[in-house]
């Protein structure tokens, strides 16, 4: 637990050690609040929610999740300081786990300073401030959804750009498998079966669940089986890789 | 004593090609072992299996008795560590860098602060410790990675090429560190120079294509070199022929190789007869035939000399 903290704390300070943990979280927070706004309609609607604002995450997601995740291996590899880090005392559940909880915390914090949406909704009207909690838990999980794909990714590479493109690409398939235009799309060329299959592993539904104010113990095991199996997967290839 | 560093038939296959081909050492405590070889020969690999981070195609490596595969925290614990090129975090300092492996370390508080302090006085970083580490020298960076080896006081210490990198200075402070913990200790050093392993290793051993090829102490090991107890004369150009024609026909001398050097300057290379001490004879021989050395001194280079006929031809690409 001790070495967990300790890798996770180095990890979050690193963010902050150049200005990329800036500039993350102003183009976050400002793309947040235009894709709400503009895109999502959030006054015209009329209504007292944030559903614009949190149907936007998975594909916000897509994006500034690779972005977080891509550092996470590739870069200890390239500097070739994996040797050093995998030669300290430091188990390597709790050296993927630690690295990991680093940038979901990091992506927490870009959560957290969306507050001023929260803050807006109730000023304009009266929410459902329950929907709302569960909403942002939602979207928590799904980052560290999409952040455990990246991880892994991360450590199939040494190349930073590498690991973000493969992060992108997987974590669009988990993220399109679910929505309608895209399965409607190839639905031609792809059998029905493969089709709800993909679907089933998307992280779409459970999310919009979660959004609507249901939250399903499914829903949230979906999440949780999402990390622990490519957190699992990073483990391997972070064992397997090094030897390379 | 027990012995601290063990390797058992350490083997590794990289694909079809075997870096390291059944390597088998055991250190001591009070030992540094100085691990020689050309580049590619397998050196780095090998110390990776020792330290536990590649895991060998087969045999086992031990580190205080904890088999590093089987109870690799234990083993990492009594472990300090310096990889090949002294990898580090660009982005952080030298200050915050060791507090972070401090802390690895299960070191906290004032006892972390005291042990950073002291690994950081012992490598003399004090001036750079809040610069960030990617502006740091060559020789500060290796320092650093040194300093985070040494940091927890550990028993057994590897170190691939700690003075790689470093001006004279620095190497000789390094080799001067190495030397004061020495006693404590068991310590793998690699590095190709060799007078680095006259210098500080107790034991030198040879690697060429994966394999141990030679091991014993540096002494032992120049003694089997024919260059072994050789003259080296220095002498004028000139005197060159007239020098090698008055050594050849003594009788306790096997060989005379001849170097032309800048300056007008040569010289002779003496090697003897069944390892005997010829300096006096051949300052004798060479003032019978008048001819007038600069000077004469015993040749260093034996164990130089068996590194190069013991390797010559067996240099592979880096694995």
């Amino acid at each position: 637990m001790g070495a967990l903290i300790t890798v996770a704390k180095r990890e979050f300070a690193g963010y902050f050690a150049t200005p990329v943990a800036a500039i993350f979280l102003i183009i976050f927070l400002a793309l947040v609040a235009a894709i709400t706004f503009f895109i999502g309609y959030f006054l015209e609607r009329g209504n007292a929610d944030l559903q614009p604002f949190f149907n936007f995450h998975p594909w916000l997601y897509l994006f500034f999740a690779p972005a977080l995740s891509m550092r996470l291996w590739a870069e200890e590899r390239r500097q070739g300081t994996i040797e050093l880090f995998l030669t300290l005392p430091i188990p390597l559940w709790a050296a993927v786990l630690g690295k990991f909880v680093a940038a979901w915390m990091f992506l927490g914090l870009a959560l957290v300073l969306t507050f001023p949406m929260w803050v807006t909704v109730n000023v304009l009207g009266e929410p459902d401030n329950g929907v709302i909690l569960a909403s942002y838990l939602g979207s928590f999980l799904m980052a560290g959804g999409y952040l455990a794909i990246g991880s892994c990714l991360s450590a199939a590479t040494k190349n930073q750009v590498i690991a973000f493109v493969l992060t992108v690409t997987v974590a669009f398939l988990f993220t399109a498998g679910g929505a309608g235009f895209l399965s409607d799309l190839v639905a031609e060329f792809v059998s029905k079966s493969v089709l709800d299959g993909i679907a089933g592993v998307s992280v779409l539904p459970h999310f919009n669940q979660i959004v609507k104010g249901m939250i399903a113990f499914k829903d949230l095991a979906y999440f949780v089986a999402l990390i622990v199996a490519w957190l699992l997967a990073t483990m391997v290839l972070v064992d397997y890789k090094k030897a390379g | 004593m027990a012995d601290m560093i063990v390797a058992d038939a350490l083997v590794k296959d990289f694909g079809a090609h075997r870096a390291v081909d059944a390597v088998s050492l055991t250190v001591k405590r009070g030992e540094v072992l100085g691990f020689l070889g050309p580049n590619g020969a397998g050196k780095s690999t090998t110390m990776k299996m020792l330290t536990g981070f590649l895991k060998p195609t087969s045999g086992r490596a031990e580190i205080m008795g904890h088999d590093v595969a089987v109870d690799a925290m234990a083993a990492r614990r009594m472990l300090g560590y310096l990889p090949e090129g002294a990898p580090l975090y660009p982005d952080m300092t030298p200050w915050g860098f060791l507090h972070f492996c401090a802390e690895t370390r299960g070191l906290r508080g004032r006892d972390r602060t005291a042990k950073v302090t002291a690994a950081i006085e012992r490598t003399n970083l004090e001036g750079v410790v809040m610069q960030t580490i990617d502006t740091l020298s060559k020789g500060f960076k290796r320092r650093v990675g040194l300093a985070q080896a040494l940091l927890h006081d550990p028993d057994v210490l590897i170190l691939d090429e700690p003075t790689d990198g470093l001006d004279p200075n620095q190497k000789h402070e390094v080799r001067e560190l190495i030397r004061e913990i020495a006693p404590e200790k068991a310590i793998v050093i690699s590095t190709h120079i060799l007078e680095e392993v006259d210098a500080i290793c107790s034991r030198a051993v040879i690697i060429a294509a994966g394999k141990v090829i030679a091991d014993g102490s540096p002494a032992a090991l120049a003694e089997r070199s024919p260059l072994f107890n050789a003259v080296a004369v220095l002498l004028p150009k000139d005197m060159a022929a007239a020098g090698k024609a008055a050594l050849e026909a003594l009788d306790q001398v096997a060989e005379v190789r001849v170097q032309a050097l800048a300056d007008g300057l040569a010289k002779l290379i003496v090697a003897p007869k069944n390892k005997q001490t010829i300096l006096n004879t051949v300052a004798g021989a060479l003032a019978d035939a008048n001819v007038e050395a600069i000077s004469i001194r015993p040749e260093a280079a034996a164990l130089e000399d068996l590194f190069r006929q013991l390797t010559r031809g067996t240099e592979q690409e880096a694995a």
